[in-house]
């Protein structure tokens, strides 16, 4: 006799998502980039910043399976070691703006009324902010610190996610489990964490998946400004900036880390498809 | 099923959107280049690389502005256009007086403006009284201080009157100057854009006399004195110059006329100029000089130019505080290997401050490389303050693909060779300077182009108390031998007291001379009458376009 | 509806006084002024400068006097720029960038809205793959990519374009296509969810039931609601573009207005910096409120909720 498994909703979604072969495609993809970003620095007989000046631009070869780049570095070494700041970048700018986002998001829908009149007024006068001449003021004044370039990038990514967050909260307050929990006189606190915080999950991971591609991106804008980590540094957006400068004469310099940062921004998309696709129930008819 | 349907749907839009991809195509074929119709127009495309702030002679601190300004307009005195040496301009002859402290400049009654207004004597006093006006602000006019008691007036001391500054219209075709003392090179000075003439009746005009920011400089309103007038400027796009018919030598000058295009970045200057959208480059990336040597042998030009690249140490910032410190930090440094695989332009190492040759000038070479005698001093230095190693080191610079090059290399050397840690940290140009100013840095990167073929434009800098300094040295030794260098007749004397100088700088380090620039450039052969001088000065009217010779 | 325009054209004024208090503090906190120069320039020359400029009195009354001549409509004068106005420069850069934009989002929504349809219909084969794959080149490769190597393969090798400028409609396919395809992707993914959220609705569903034509199932029913999400994203896309466009016009060599706004921070040229930041602002603020007009008219539901 069978038994039926009760599944829970964070089963269903897990079993959706297996079923779909580009998110699961796109996860693998994601987790052999990280790995290979975390141990390549590791096994390369060469560290990312070594130069060698007798042998610049050198095709991949027997030594440098990647080639190497302007000054002798070898590219496996400076993509992979890349790959750990990208990502890292990419992961942290995602949580400060998650963190400041949804903290705010909630706080305004939850409180409602004037106050959240005002702070949804303040967000839309930040969203008419052109970004540009904010990040470079954060990096001029803050610039010389690689923690807070992601600080920076985080603290203009939070707007979208405030509001998501907002709306949901505004909606889950007005449900029944909501007022119940209010009726049996918990407090606000434990209502927003134990209650509401539980439902916005599902929006956060989709967001949050979504958003660390669109930072990665915003980091290679800002290398291209000069605003980018420190030389002899090396993110994916200053490699790829580097090798589109010499595409026609080195273009391994280009395809390598432009590979990586694709595949892992190509990846990322399909794999916030894919969890919202199962995360979201109504998308799962047809 | 419903694909077909939209195909359907849609067949005259894809034939119209085909038409017009057609359309394109053929217009993108068929357009010809820059260069092959300027054989017909006789119109050069200049690469400017970067937009010029002023086109006021007399506020301008560029050298887009004096590639301009050098079309426009035309001092006492013009260049030779291979060795720079100073030939008639408005001033016809001159004779020097008084072992050099005064000269009379006797002008050609046939040099106009471009309005029909004779140049005359009255319009160069008028003009230096400008520059020199301290309600003006301008920063180049310290190069006028020179003259007689123009630094008094100048600083606001005394009134052109009451100063009796040494520029005086004897009539209108004749100019007499006296200057504080001979200066051997003061011919070449006025080759500088801070000498030339303005024209009153429009500065007049716009109550531009006092005032910087009036619309003066806006074509249609420039008057023009040199072989071109401004015709055309868009700001971020071409500054377009026309054949001045009124200029005195109209005859002399080929081309029709100048744009200049300020393209600021470096690659998509070179994009530019292989697809024949340009016909020189002001600059080449140095990553692409490999690739560019095998591709464009013919084109790719390195020209000396008159600068030094170096490092600026602040010697109030320990551990540079400490002479050995600074001496291993230069011995550390492979200049030939710097400039032979990292550079790769032809450009020199500096082993002295001044470029040797400059204005004849040739100081012996004292910045040498010797890595374990580095070692040695450090070692001294450390067991000194009871270090293991010293502390990390901070290198600004600013922003730049070159400058980080630099950076990066020498970044290597020194953890090679004395084991340090280097943290670089590039800064845009405002912050950079701003820092370095208020000596908010350990060391720094800096470059200095000359503005005059002397050593003196290069000495100067390091004088005690000069706004260029900010190494924070001083040396009264110093000092004296340069005032000597300045002010004596004798070459002898002169170079004797620079060689003093450089002997100083390179006892005490303040500053780390790295290579001497060279102007990198690619040239299209249909170019002609352009030559490489020191100065990256090109007059214009000796430069035609000529289609290239069948082989 | 007036009064629902009248409303936004009043919220915007503070919105815009905000924007200018914020960052007219926050430039001059920044360190480093217009008049850091190389040549270290004498104290006296300096102080003759900033006083031309007003930069000597205290900040407060600069940015008082700032904001009574904003009221009279004049952005004052450029110091990067000095003899041209902040509102002249604007003028001439705006139309460049004006028609970059738009040329872009055309093409975006020319490639991006037919692919999202097709790949919504067809859900799961070849032709949803396909499209969205591609798509996806435009939004993992960075504009300052996939410009030089378009200009590569169509201009360097093929001859078709020029690889730089803007002096002719051939100056403009190559920099609009970079921009646009970066677009296109995300149009073509909100065109897709959206399609298929709509073609879920029972009214469709319905009228597929009835056995209606499949194309005017597509464009009389579902379409009006599919489209919503990309008019939703055409506000903050088409701002983007024209704030975000620098990169391009560094590229290309196009005069327009992002090139200013960055020189201008970059050379703390004041004035500058505020006359673009405001002048986006109000950019963004039209079309936000255009796109709220059109998404009224394309989903009834959202006319209710004004």
């Amino acid at each position: 006799m069978s038994v039926e498994k009760s599944s829970s909703l964070g089963r269903d979604a897990w079993l959706r998502l297996r079923a779909n072969r580009m998110a699961m495609i796109s996860l693998f993809i994601l987790i052999g980039i990280t790995t290979v970003s975390f141990i390549g620095p590791l096994i390369s007989p060469y560290a990312y910043d070594q130069q060698n000046l007798d042998r610049v631009f050198e095709g991949p070869g027997k030594d440098h399976i990647f080639g190497t780049d302007n000054l002798g570095r070898d590219l496996f070494a400076r993509t992979t070691y890349g790959g750990r700041i990208s990502l890292a970048v990419g992961l942290l700018a995602t949580l400060v703006s998650l963190v400041i986002g949804v903290s705010y998001g909630m706080f305004s829908g939850y409180t409602g009324g004037r106050v959240d009149a005002w702070m949804m007024r303040a967000v839309d006068v930040l969203y008419a902010l052109p970004f540009t001449i904010f990040v470079i003021l954060l990096m001029v004044m803050f610039g010389r610190n690689f923690l807070l370039l992601f600080l920076a990038i985080g603290a203009v990514e939070w707007l979208t996610m405030a509001r998501i967050t907002r709306a949901q909260t505004m909606n889950l307050k007005r449900s029944e489990f909501v007022e119940a929990a209010r009726a049996l006189g918990y407090s606000h606190g434990r209502i927003l964490f134990r209650h509401i915080l539980p439902n916005l999950i599902g929006p956060i991971i989709i967001y949050a998946t979504l958003t660390v591609p669109a930072v990665m991106l915003l980091e290679a804008v800002l290398s291209f400004l000069g605003l980018g980590v420190q030389a002899p540094m090396s993110s994916w957006g200053s490699l790829i900036k580097e090798g589109a400068e010499k595409m026609d004469a080195a273009p391994w310099l280009l395809f390598f880390p432009g590979m990586f940062f694709c595949l892992s921004l190509f990846a990322l998309n399909f794999l916030g498809d894919g969890l919202r696709d199962a995360l979201d129930p109504k998308s799962s008819k047809d | 099923m419903c694909t077909v349907l939209i195909f359907h749907k849609f067949h005259p839009l894809i034939a119209l959107v085909g038409c017009l991809c057609v359309a394109w195509f053929v217009q993108g074929c068929s357009k010809p280049s820059n260069v092959e119709t300027a054989l017909n127009e006789n119109i050069l495309h200049f690469g400017l690389g970067a937009e010029p702030q002023h086109l006021d002679p007399h506020l301008a601190t560029s050298v887009a502005a004096h590639n301009i300004l050098s079309a426009l307009l035309e001092g006492l005195v013009s260049e030779h256009p291979e060795t720079l040496k100073p030939v008639p301009g408005v001033a016809q002859r001159w004779e020097k007086l008084e072992e050099g402290k005064t000269y009379l400049f006797y002008l050609r009654d046939n040099a106009l403006w471009s309005n029909g207004d004779p140049v005359t004597a009255h319009d160069f006093v008028y003009s230096f009284r400008r520059i020199l006006n301290p309600n003006l602000g301008a920063q180049y006019a310290s190069m006028l201080h020179p003259l007689k008691n123009a630094k008094l007036y100048h600083e606001g001391k005394k009134s052109w009157e009451e100063a009796n500054v040494g520029a005086e219209a004897i009539d209108n075709y004749t100019l007499k100057i006296t200057l504080e003392h001979p200066i051997p090179y003061f011919l070449e000075l006025l080759n500088h854009y801070s000498w030339f003439p303005v024209h009153r009746p429009t500065l007049e005009k716009f109550d531009a006399f006092e005032k910087m920011g009036t619309p003066w400089t806006k074509p249609g309103n420039f008057v023009s004195n040199g072989p071109f007038q401004l015709i055309e400027h868009q700001i971020n796009s071409v500054i377009a110059v026309g054949k001045n018919e009124g200029y005195w030598d109209a005859s002399s000058v080929r081309l029709e006329g100048i744009r200049f295009y300020p393209i600021e970045s470096v690659d998509t200057e070179e994009r530019a100029y292989r697809a024949g959208f340009l016909h020189l480059t002001q600059s080449v990336s140095a990553d692409r000089i490999d690739y560019l040597k095998e591709k464009y042998p013919d084109e790719l030009h390195f020209e000396p130019y008159l600068g030094t690249y170096f490092y600026r140490f602040n010697l109030k910032s320990p551990p540079f505080d400490d002479l050995r410190v600074r001496q291993a930090f230069s011995l550390a440094i492979d200049r030939q290997r710097l400039v032979d695989k990292v550079l790769k332009g032809g450009q020199t190492p500096a082993n002295t401050f001044t470029p040797p040759g400059t204005g004849g000038f040739y100081p012996q070479p004292q910045f040498i490389h010797d890595p374990k005698k580095a070692r040695r001093l450090l070692d001294s230095y450390l067991s000194e303050k009871g270090l293991e190693r010293l502390p990390p080191i901070e290198l600004t610079y600013n922003t730049s693909e070159g400058h980080k090059k630099v950076a990066e290399a020498l970044h290597g050397m020194w953890n090679e060779a004395l084991g340090v840690e280097i943290r670089l940290f590039n800064m845009e140009w405002k912050v950079f300077l701003s820092t370095i100013s208020k000596g908010e840095f350990s060391l720094a990167r800096a470059g200095w182009i000359g503005d005059y073929v002397d050593p003196h434009t290069f000495l100067h800098m390091w004088r005690s108390g000069e706004g260029l300094n900010m190494t924070g040295w001083t040396n009264a030794s110093y000092d004296k031998a340069l005032k000597l260098g300045e002010t004596s007749n004798s070459e002898k004397e002169r170079w004797e007291n620079f060689q003093v100088c450089e002997d100083l700088l390179a006892n005490d380090f303040p500053v780390l001379p790295l290579y001497f620039y060279v102007h990198l450039t690619l040239r299209h052969p249909t170019v002609r009458g352009w030559y490489p001088t020191l100065l990256d000065h090109h007059p214009y009217k000796y430069i035609y376009l000529q289609k290239e010779e069948a082989p | 509806m007036k009064k629902f325009v009248f409303s936004r054209v009043l919220q915007a004024v503070p919105t815009l006084w905000v924007i200018a208090t914020l960052t007219f503090f926050m430039t001059r906190y920044a360190p480093g002024g217009p008049f850091d120069t190389e040549k270290a320039i004498p104290q006296e020359i300096k102080v003759k400068l900033e006083s031309h400029f007003g930069l000597d009195r205290p900040l407060f009354d600069q940015y008082l006097l700032y904001l009574k001549n904003l009221l009279r409509g004049d952005l004052g004068p450029s110091f990067k720029y000095p003899g041209w106005e902040v509102s002249e420069l604007i003028a001439t850069a705006f139309p460049v960038s004006l028609t970059l934009g738009v040329l872009s989002l055309s093409i975006a929504l020319l490639i991006g809205i037919p692919a999202g349809i097709i790949a919504a219909l067809r859900k799961n084969t070849w032709l949803d793959y396909l499209p969205m794959s591609l798509s996806m080149a435009g939004i993992c490769l960075p504009t300052f990519v996939l410009g030089p190597l378009l200009i590569y393969i169509f201009s360097t090798q093929l001859g078709l374009f020029p690889p730089l400028g803007w002096y002719g409609p051939a100056d403009w396919v190559l920099p609009s296509f970079t921009l646009g395809l970066f677009y296109a992707a995300y149009v073509a993914r909100l065109t897709r969810a959206g399609m298929l959220e709509t073609l879920q609705q029972d009214y469709v569903r319905t009228a597929r039931a009835k056995g209606a034509n499949p194309w005017q199932v597509v464009t009389r029913h579902a379409l009006r609601g599919g489209l919503l999400p990309v008019v939703t994203y055409l506000g903050p896309a088409f701002a983007g573009l024209i704030s975000g466009s620098f990169i391009i016009e560094s590229i290309f060599f196009i005069p327009g207005l992002g090139k200013f706004f960055v020189t201008a921070a970059f050379n703390r040229d004041y004035t500058m910096v505020l006359g673009t930041v405001l002048f986006y602002a109000a950019l963004i603020i039209l079309l936000n409120l255009l796109v709220d007009l059109l998404q009224a008219w394309l989903d009834p539901k959202a006319r209710q909720a004004q």
